[in-house]
């Protein structure tokens, strides 16, 4: 496998409760790569995510992750219960102990400054997220692991969410992984786009995957009356489960 | 002062600082139900002590820890919910302890002073149970404090940036088990949630951070034995639901105060 990468995900599959959520998945992540997941809600993307960290193991296949690498992640979906006083800067510093100074330049970074003294719970969404973001700058991670990172956001904030993760990746030279669930939104600051539906159903460059058959099937629901012209030769379907039907060999596309 | 009321409130301070520390943890994970099954299962571990001839104290904390164990494998089933499982696991222990003790023909146990504790019988020996046993969860609590934090707060998140969940987690319930063999004497088995959760959620308004709340919790829960102490000496009432009262009290009056409120 190539050495350059940060992160080398070679032909997991996992299941639970006996039904099959990941199938035969490989992708990999270079330095200053941003590659970003995509497909629709019980695909299987945040049981990816946390494959790549660790946190289940695959029932084959095998996560390489470059040596030495330190990875800053973001979960989705994170309350924090109200009975617990904590504020920003606490909260921050929860993951890796760091001086005042430390925490105020990851909130800049990230454009949450402003709420560093507040209690955690009282923040916008948006600023949660901004501040979830610093919390994983201040690892000064090689690779960025983020799971919707824009969810809770108005669609202003999402697009300044989405250019700030792409500038934070030209600065520090980071590889990002994320996971989103709107291609059109992350066309502009993404390399790479994997669409997934329990397996990789196509992947390339976010310009021929957002035209491609597979992704059209899957998500381009919304997108496809955007686009002029679509052609609609796609070679396999999903039943309700997300399941491919009636394709003889489910790994001949994408 | 006499001897046995300055044992009596010894013993219940201890058991207060200590409280109030692993109490906050309590409320912020949500395990206000976990703490009473454990609670309900040392009525067994009592039994079993005096069956196998063991030390109280420690098969207490035996059989806390095997059935937070238990507890553990059982919630991976998924098949039935974790509240269900509690009550299941509290109630069963609770009576399978009243049935072992009254299988012991020869020994006299005192049953009510278990279920609601019997602070004013505590002796130098016990003493040195509650204070040896909260200095050690104390110490302990300190030492994993930012970990449970950030755990508390998220734990896969935790886990990705290196703390030890399973480790951390199984050391956490291990406290629990302890303070509940060593809370069992002052406010008795039925009332030590009352002793781990009031003061921590009356605690909750006044602080900011969470030390503030642990710390405050301690205070208040201190306040409280002394309270109930002496109520109970005033008006003769029982020591243990006296406390608990005093404690319910803090928190009524706490939660009164106007003050501006922290969020």
């Amino acid at each position: 496998m190539n050495s350059q990468k940060l992160l080398n995900v070679n032909a997991v599959s996992l299941t639970l409760w006996d039904k099959i959520v990941l199938r035969d998945i490989s992708l990999s992540v270079a330095k200053g790569q941003v590659v970003t997941l995509i497909g629709p809600n019980g695909a299987g993307k945040t049981l990816l995510v946390r494959v790549i960290l660790g946190l289940i193991r695959p029932q084959q296949g095998r996560v390489v992750l470059q040596p030495g690498i330190r990875i800053g992640y973001m979960p989705q979906r994170l309350s924090i219960e109200d009975t617990l006083p904590l504020t920003v800067h606490r909260f921050i510093t929860l993951g890796t102990p760091a001086g005042r100074k430390q925490v105020q330049d990851a909130l800049e970074e990230t454009g949450a400054a402003r709420v560093m003294e507040q209690p955690i719970q009282s923040v916008s969404g948006g600023e949660f997220q901004r501040v979830l973001l610093a919390r994983a700058l201040l690892r000064n991670p090689d690779l960025l692991v983020l799971d919707e990172p824009v969810q809770a956001v108005d669609v202003n904030g999402q697009y300044e969410l989405y250019d700030l993760i792409s500038r934070i990746r030209d600065r520090r030279g980071c590889g990002v992984l994320m996971v989103s669930h709107d291609l059109h939104l992350v066309m502009n600051t993404t390399d790479l786009v994997v669409c997934l539906n329990h397996h990789v159903c196509c992947s390339g460059h976010p310009d021929s995957v957002s035209q491609h058959p597979a992704y059209l099937e899957l998500l381009g629901n919304e997108g496809a009356r955007r686009l002029a012209v679509y052609q609609h030769n796609h070679n396999h379907r999903h039943d309700l489960h997300g399941d491919v039907v009636g394709v003889p060999d489910p790994d001949s596309h994408g | 002062m006499d001897d046995f009321l300055l044992r009596a409130l010894l013993g219940g301070i201890g058991v207060a600082l200590v409280a109030g520390p692993l109490g906050s943890f309590i409320v912020w994970r949500r395990m206000a139900y976990f703490g009473d099954t454990l609670a309900h299962a040392s009525l067994l571990g009592v039994g079993l002590g005096i069956l196998l001839g063991l030390n109280e104290g420690l098969a207490v904390i035996g059989v806390c820890l095997s059935l937070a164990l238990l507890l553990v494998a059982l919630e991976r089933q998924r098949r039935l919910a974790s509240d269900t499982l509690l009550g299941i696991l509290a109630h069963t222990s609770l009576s399978l302890g009243i049935v072992a003790l009254a299988f012991l023909e020869t020994v006299r146990v005192d049953l009510v002073g278990y279920l609601f504790g019997d602070i004013l019988a505590v002796t130098a020996q016990d003493l040195y149970w509650i204070w040896g046993g909260g200095l050690l969860v104390l110490v302990t609590l300190a030492g994993l404090w930012r970990s449970l934090l950030a755990m508390t707060v998220h734990e896969e998140l935790a886990r990705v940036e290196g703390v030890p969940v399973l480790l951390v987690r199984l050391i956490f319930m291990l406290l629990i088990a302890v303070v509940v063999a060593v809370a069992m004497k002052v406010v008795g088995i039925l009332l030590i949630t009352s002793l781990l959760i009031i003061p921590a959620a009356a605690a909750r308004r006044f602080a900011r951070t969470p030390e503030m709340m642990a710390g405050l919790a301690s205070v208040l829960g201190c306040g409280a034995v002394a309270i109930g102490l002496w109520v109970s000496l005033r008006w003769d009432t029982p020591a243990g639901p006296s406390i608990v009262v005093a404690a319910a009290a803090l928190f009524v009056l706490g939660a009164a105060m106007p003050i501006r409120q922290f969020r």
